[in-house]
């Protein structure tokens, strides 16, 4: 089986390592080979949070830079920090919502323009998927699904060899039923703006 | 039940790696557990505490990591297989008991888990615990992935009831923090209670004893090195050419270079799984087949230079490099991409890995280090000593989330060394400085290795003042429990201790109990301590929000709000507190409601007190 290698960025609490841990028991579900890594600790403390899904006959858990097939960003600026795991043949996902790290906030830093950093991560990868994701949420009727609508939008990409209905089953397994609706939607609004975007 | 308490032999199912080694411990039958938890092996007692009492075995949080050893030992030595957890600097901590433990043996299966963490995610140092394996003569074995956390969870027990010896088994972060596929196996009955039969010529560690037991821990290093030949965790991959050693996590990187690169008919691959003692005859019979040996293994050269002694000691000639000449370092962790390129360069074979995009144009982008989450009490008690201590007293700090106010603004850490460290080395910067020092130490940190330190400082009529800041949890690794904390909600019955009484207890006779949050009151506290001559203690007592918000114990209160009229722009708030709510926009300084928990210590320290809360 084709190896496929996706990495997930964000900052802590935007929920990626539960979203690469779903894609990961899809693959167990579905018979397919995978293994995920994560990196604890400092996820609560307002830190970069990445994880990486290798899914296929390799068995490393981590994704190497330039090896990546799927980079998941979660912040803007994250996806372009994390551009190093990307090749030309990468797929790039991104949610477009800014947040600007404290460090912006006592003058340590400049945040850099979206719109700039979108083009200079288009002309550099084979495509880029930019998605307002916290809008697409909030429109879910939660906003903490963001980690759904990504979600989403990397099953709609076609990187990794499983289809909606299996992701579907899988989040339903694992969410609460009070969220399930709303999570489930901001699923689909990913799966939807991966095919326009 | 509890996902790992199924007796359901065969169901697969994806697992933290740490998770995995818990199920190993509960199919192993474990009557015991202990830990000290630490990045990145706190998952596994957190994992046993969701489920010991279902389950009908002992656990606990112990105080530190030599005490949960010696918990384990306890258990061990009275016939209950026992398994005990912690990072590497956690085993410099327990080393002293577990020397030892190697003279005493077991008689029960007993499992030490050794979490290494390369490339330092969340540590103070990168040693290669491979080393203790070494130093006290006990047996080693290291999985490669999730499967395997289980299953050598399991056959850490057997070797360790066949030996009579503890088993070390060592993983890194990847490992520990990987989420693969694990397939169940039968659970043994759990044996919660043995019998401790006296043998005191045997366990009792007096110099004529411990001639003996040494003399014994030598025959079964023998016994042990027999049982690494036919381990089904060492094996010898492949028949070609060039030969590849690797243990650990790396040889998944190994695995995939060899398939990435084709080259699978021309390696031979050894793979050490049962890594202490080396099984040196198959060892021997793998150098005598291939023609050269390229090492794959993270931190030091402990395979490379042992396989080398045994070329050397037979004889065989053939090149065997690993670290060093442009191959492999010595730093941090590795990855699939350098260990392929690596592999591809030394055997010479071309190598099809993608090229990275060029980053040349990428701008410089914002830093964005983990910080002091907003509420969080520390940044509030760091503002009130540095009000008063100014920059330039020592601030020697310990481990723990305070450790993250080394960073600027606040910049209230000068030096860590290790778990109780900040008290220690005050006595010492004290004794050979004029400076005025204070010291931080978690209230974890402390019950753990600040007691033995802070008695040293009151005997010694050492000058500074010691603030324990007193979160009421184990913050960092993940809010486990300590000795101070009441843990009647979470279902446990265990003694709560008052660290208040415990430090006038040692006879500190300047004792004061802050909320730090109440910042006029935490510099009045500050000032009373630095004109006191000797030692002076100041807990800063308030829960870790995040810890309060988990057991709903979190005040209400309302968001705090930047009113624009007033503010005259001292920036005070944002320079001095640099609190993940507030940023600047357009100049002005702004607090994120979704950020803000209602602290109030910015509005405290507002001089023109424009911060006030939200209305409704």
């Amino acid at each position: 089986m084709e190896t496929k290698r996706i990495v997930f960025v964000g900052v802590g609490g935007q929920g990626n390592i539960l979203a690469s841990r779903l894609v990961g028991e899809a693959c167990v579900a579905a018979g397919i080979p995978a293994v995920v890594s994560e990196i604890h600790g400092m996820a609560q403390r307002g830190g970069i949070v990445e994880t990486d899904v290798v899914v296929g006959d390799a068995t490393s858990p981590i994704v190497s830079s330039g090896e990546a097939d799927g980079l998941i960003g979660f912040e803007p600026s994250e996806t372009l920090r994390a551009l190093n795991k990307c090749n030309e043949n990468t797929v790039v996902i991104t949610n477009v919502q800014p947040l600007p790290p404290f460090t912006v906030a006592i003058g340590q830093g400049s945040y850099p323009d979206i719109d700039e950093a979108l083009d200079l991560i288009r002309a550099r990868v084979r495509s880029l998927i930019s998605l307002d994701g916290n809008e697409l949420a909030e429109k879910a009727g939660n906003p903490l699904s963001l980690n759904m609508v990504m979600l989403g939008a990397l099953v709609g990409s076609k990187v990794i060899p499983l289809d909606e209905g299996a992701l579907k089953e899988t989040i339903a397994k694992s969410t609460k039923q009070a969220f399930l609706e709303s999570n489930l939607k901001a699923f689909d609004f990913g799966v939807s703006a991966s095919r326009v975007g | 039940m509890h996902k790992l308490l199924e007796d359901s032999p065969g169901k697969e199912m994806l697992l933290l790696g740490n998770e995995a080694i818990a199920r190993g411990a509960i199919e192993a039958g474990i009557g015991l557990a202990s830990c000290y938890p630490g990045t990145p092996s706190s998952e596994i007692p957190d994992t046993f505490f969701t489920l010991y009492q279902e389950a009908g075995f002992y656990f606990e949080y112990s105080t530190n990591e030599k005490v949960a050893l010696e918990v384990a030992a306890g258990a061990a030595v009275s016939g209950v297989r026992s398994i005990v957890t912690m990072k590497h600097v956690g085993m410099n901590v327990a080393s002293d008991a577990l020397m030892t433990m190697a003279y005493l043996g077991v008689n029960a299966g007993m499992v030490v888990i050794n979490a290494d963490d390369p490339y330092l995610f969340s540590s103070q140092n990168e040693q290669d615990n491979r080393y203790y394996a070494r130093l006290s003569g006990l047996p080693m074995i290291e999985p490669v992935n999730a499967q395997e956390m289980k299953d050598m969870t399991i056959a850490a027990f057997d070797i360790s009831e066949q030996l009579k010896l503890p088993v070390i088994l060592r993983t890194t972060t990847r490992l520990n923090h990987l989420r693969g596929a694990v397939k169940f196996g039968p659970k043994r009955e759990i044996k919660a209670k043995g019998f401790f039969k006296k043998d005191p010529f045997h366990y009792v560690a007096i110099p004529a004893v411990s001639r003996k037991l040494h003399k014994l821990l030598l025959e079964k290093y023998n016994q042990a090195w027999e049982l690494s030949e036919d381990s089904e965790y060492n094996q010898i991959i492949g028949n070609g050419p060039w030969g590849i050693v690797t243990n650990g996590v790396s040889m998944n990187y190994v695995q995939d270079a060899v398939k990435d690169l084709g080259i699978g008919e021309k390696v031979t691959i050894l793979r050490l799984g049962f890594s202490h003692p080396m099984p040196e005859r198959m060892i021997e019979k793998f150098l005598s087949s291939v023609e050269n040996v390229l090492v794959v293994e993270e931190l030091e050269p402990v395979m490379e230079n042992e396989i080398r002694s045994i070329a050397q000691s037979e004889g065989i000639g053939i090149p065997i490099k690993g670290k060093g000449d442009g191959l492999f370092p010595r730093l941090y962790e590795y990855d699939p991409g350098m260990v392929r390129k690596t592999i591809a360069s030394y055997f010479g074979v071309s190598d099809a890995t993608p090229v990275m995009v060029d980053m040349s144009e990428v701008p410089e982008l914002p830093g964005r280090p983990p910080n002091l989450c907003a509420g969080c009490p520390h940044r509030a008690m760091y503002y009130a000593i540095k009000q008063v201590y100014g920059p330039e007293a020592i601030y020697p700090s310990d481990i723990g989330c305070y450790t993250l106010g080394v960073l600027p603004p606040l910049s209230m850490a000068d030096i860590v060394i290790c778990m109780g460290g900040s008290v220690g080395s005050s006595c010492g910067f004290t004794a050979a400085t004029d400076q005025k020092v204070v010291a931080f130490i978690g209230d974890s940190t402390f019950f753990h290795a600040g007691i033995p330190a802070l008695v040293n400082a009151v005997h010694n009529n050492h000058d500074f003042t010691l603030v324990i800041l007193d979160n009421g949890t184990t913050a960092m690794t993940g809010h486990q429990p300590h000795p101070g904390v009441d843990t009647t909600p979470m279902g446990v019955d265990t003694k709560t201790l008052s660290i208040e009484s415990l430090v006038r207890g040692l006879g500190v006779e300047h004792v004061e109990v802050v909320n730090p949050l109440q910042v006029k009151k935490a510099i009045a506290a500050a000032r009373a301590a630095k004109e006191f001559e000797g030692i002076s203690v100041i807990i800063s007592k308030e829960l870790c929000p995040l810890f309060a918000r988990a057991i709903k114990k979190a005040k209400k209160a309302r968001p705090f709000y930047v009113n624009q009229d007033k503010c005259k722009k001292h920036m005070d708030c944002i320079n001095l507190l640099a609190c993940p709510a507030m940023y600047i926009e357009n100049g002005r300084t702004m607090i994120d409601e979704s950020l803000c928990i209602g602290c109030t210590v910015c509005a405290q320290i507002c001089p023109e007190n424009a911060i006030t809360p939200l209305k409704k």
